[in-house]
């Protein structure tokens, strides 16, 4: 852990009521830290998109504040876009411009001057070099999303906005897309990208929140967020039913299943203790002369946790 | 804090320009042969028998200013809405809302080129209209002020026609709807003071008869108006479309959700 970590986005109580009277944000308080992997996770229409286009002036909130870099966002909002990049969530792009102006275009409308070197290598680290001279009509859509990425890195924001990056993308290239993102991150940028895919925010993310009905619920390191929520689940198919769980194993968080065929632990805390308590249980059973013919054991994910945290969530505290 | 992200508006510009040159045929070709017929039908082939009304100035040439202005506004117009409609309509305009470019850093960009590309086209129409008819331009830097003002002017309301328009029916609808009539209607092919009575009072309303007059009177040093009133008008046009645009921005007016 870093001591004193900086923070680079600041946003208190932001609110936004669409022109229909629809509110998609209610009141969010969210503090990014600099060099961070952020993910924001959430239903489909939680507010993703809507605090992300807050942040980049696509929306106008209606009230609140966004701070970037320690600076107010909508009075220095011409220096501090600069430092700030955006990939939208919709495939959105001049179609009949070719792969390396379209680049081009955007590092100089973000105010930087034209750098050939620069601009092939990040074609290159996206595998689009090849594909410079095509025009955009030409490429398939997950070649688009990278050409969206590559435009976003054209002028080598701090901050980076990734709206759903690995949407409509093949498996072998979303694990490319994951090495890009923690490659950036080994870079200094700062990371917040909204993704449908938990295992990707386990996967890469240093804190998750969660964002619900425009409401933040919950925001905490994945670790940590892992280790609080998280359980080991062990089924043991018995040899032989039994009718009760023997006196001696009553310690071990244990249940019997409806037949008496298996018997459930449930456990730990996903730091590993679920494990090494199921290992004991092992040693334990066969000391009972409980015996056993397989045993399946497997760890909840952040996607559990997180369905979990929904359902539970959604019943109180109703957001607008 | 910085007011103005020069390198931006510049690469607007640029990139619009390149956008005008891949589509040159229609940009430039079109247009400069629409016009063209007009020069051969009324300029060479009726205009022996037609009077211009202006002293010492044949039919053939009074109606270059108007026919120049009946493109530039035209054109303008259509060029000012397409190059801000385009990105609305794929979507492309997100990367635009997110840079750091705001109301200066768009008119120049957008507008500047819209401008330029309107300026080429009104020179090579008052260069090939030579071989067609014969003139005489009276007042040249007036006639470059003058189209500047026009075509800077008009690619404005372009814009804002572009951020208005909900669809490509919208964006094609004013300038063949209004702008086209309105200027041929306007004293392209006939001095004001020709017309009989009402029509030379109902004609003295609409906008576009000042804009054709003032270019003629920089042509060939006569209009039916005084040339101030033309200017005016056209001063006036350009101050309110400025206006428009910054309130377009301040508010985020079709721009920002
Ligand atoms: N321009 C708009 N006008 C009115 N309502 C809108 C607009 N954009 C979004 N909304 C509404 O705001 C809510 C939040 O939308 P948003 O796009 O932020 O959701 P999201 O979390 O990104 O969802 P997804 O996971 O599907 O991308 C939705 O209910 C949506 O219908
Ligand atoms: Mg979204």
């Amino acid at each position: 852990m870093f001591p004193a970590m900086q923070d680079i986005l600041e946003i208190e109580g932001l609110t936004k009521t669409y022109d229909g009277g629809f509110t998609a944000l209610n009141g969010v308080d969210l503090t990014i830290r600099k060099g961070e992997i952020f993910a924001l996770l959430g239903p489909n229409g939680a507010g993703k998109t809507t605090l992300i286009g807050a942040v980049c002036g696509l929306v106008q909130p209606s009230s609140g504040t966004i701070r970037a870099f320690g600076e107010d966002m909508g009075r220095h909002w011409r220096t501090l876009r600069r430092r700030i990049g955006l990939v939208p969530q919709e495939l959105a792009t001049d179609m009949f411009e070719t792969v390396l102006h379209t680049v081009n275009y955007s590092r100089g409308l973000f105010g930087l001057a034209p750098d050939a070197a620069r601009v092939e290598q990040i074609l290159r680290t996206l595998s689009l070099w090849d594909k410079r001279e095509e025009s955009l009509s030409a490429l398939s859509g997950g070649m688009k999303r990278r050409v969206l990425i590559a435009k976003a890195l054209a002028h080598d924001p701090e901050l980076l906005f990734l709206d759903e990056p690995t949407a409509g993308v093949d498996v072998e290239l979303r694990r490319d897309m994951w090495t890009h993102i923690a490659a950036l991150r080994e870079q200094g940028t700062t990371i917040i990208l909204t993704t449908h895919y938990i295992e990707e925010a386990e996967e890469m993310a240093d804190r998750v929140g969660i964002i619900q009905k425009g409401r933040i619920r919950m925001v905490e390191e994945t670790r940590a967020m892992m280790a609080r929520l998280g359980r080991t689940e062990a089924v043991f198919t018995l040899a032989a039913p039994i009718s009760a769980i023997p006196e001696g194993l009553s310690g071990h968080s244990l249940s019997l299943a409806e037949d008496g065929g298996a018997l459930v632990y449930r456990g730990g805390d996903g730091t590993g203790q679920g494990k090494s308590e199921v290992a004991a249980l092992t040693k334990a059973l066969i000391a009972h002369k409980v015996d056993y013919t397989a045993i399946d054991i497997r760890e909840s994910n952040l996607e559990e946790i997180f369905v979990n945290l929904l359902e539970n969530q959604s019943d109180t505290g109703e957001g607008a | 804090m910085s007011l103005f992200n020069a390198r931006s508006a510049w690469t607007i510009y640029k990139h619009e320009l390149a956008r005008a040159l891949r589509t040159a045929l229609q940009s430039i070709i079109a247009p400069l042969l629409s016009t063209m017929l007009y020069f051969v039908v009324f300029g060479a082939a009726i205009g022996g028998r037609m009077e211009s009304g202006l002293e010492g100035v044949d039919y053939g040439a009074f109606i270059v200013p108007g026919l120049l202005m009946l493109t530039l506004l035209s054109e303008s117009t259509a060029n000012g809405a397409f190059g801000i409609y385009m990105p609305r309509f794929t979507g492309a305009i997100y990367e635009l809302l997110s840079a750091p470019v705001g109301f200066a850093e768009t008119l120049v960009g957008f507008v500047g080129a819209a401008a330029t590309k309107s300026l080429v086209l009104a020179a090579i129409i008052v260069g090939t209209a030579r071989f067609f008819v014969d003139y005489t331009i009276v007042h040249p830097v007036l006639v470059l002020c003058f189209v500047l003002l026009v075509s800077a002017s008009f690619s404005l309301f372009g814009f804002i026609l572009g951020i208005w328009a909900k669809s490509f029916e919208q964006v094609g609808m004013v300038p063949s709807l209004f702008v086209m009539p309105l200027t041929f209607l306007g004293g392209t092919f006939y001095s004001i003071n020709l017309l009989p009575e009402p029509w030379r009072s109902v004609a003295l309303f609409n906008p576009m008869v000042y804009l054709v007059n003032g270019l003629r009177w920089c042509f060939y040093g006569q209009a039916d108006f005084p040339v101030i009133v033309s200017l005016l008008m056209a001063l006036g046009f350009l101050a309110l479309c400025i206006a428009i645009i910054a309130r377009i921005f301040a508010t985020g007016w079709r721009l920002r959700s």
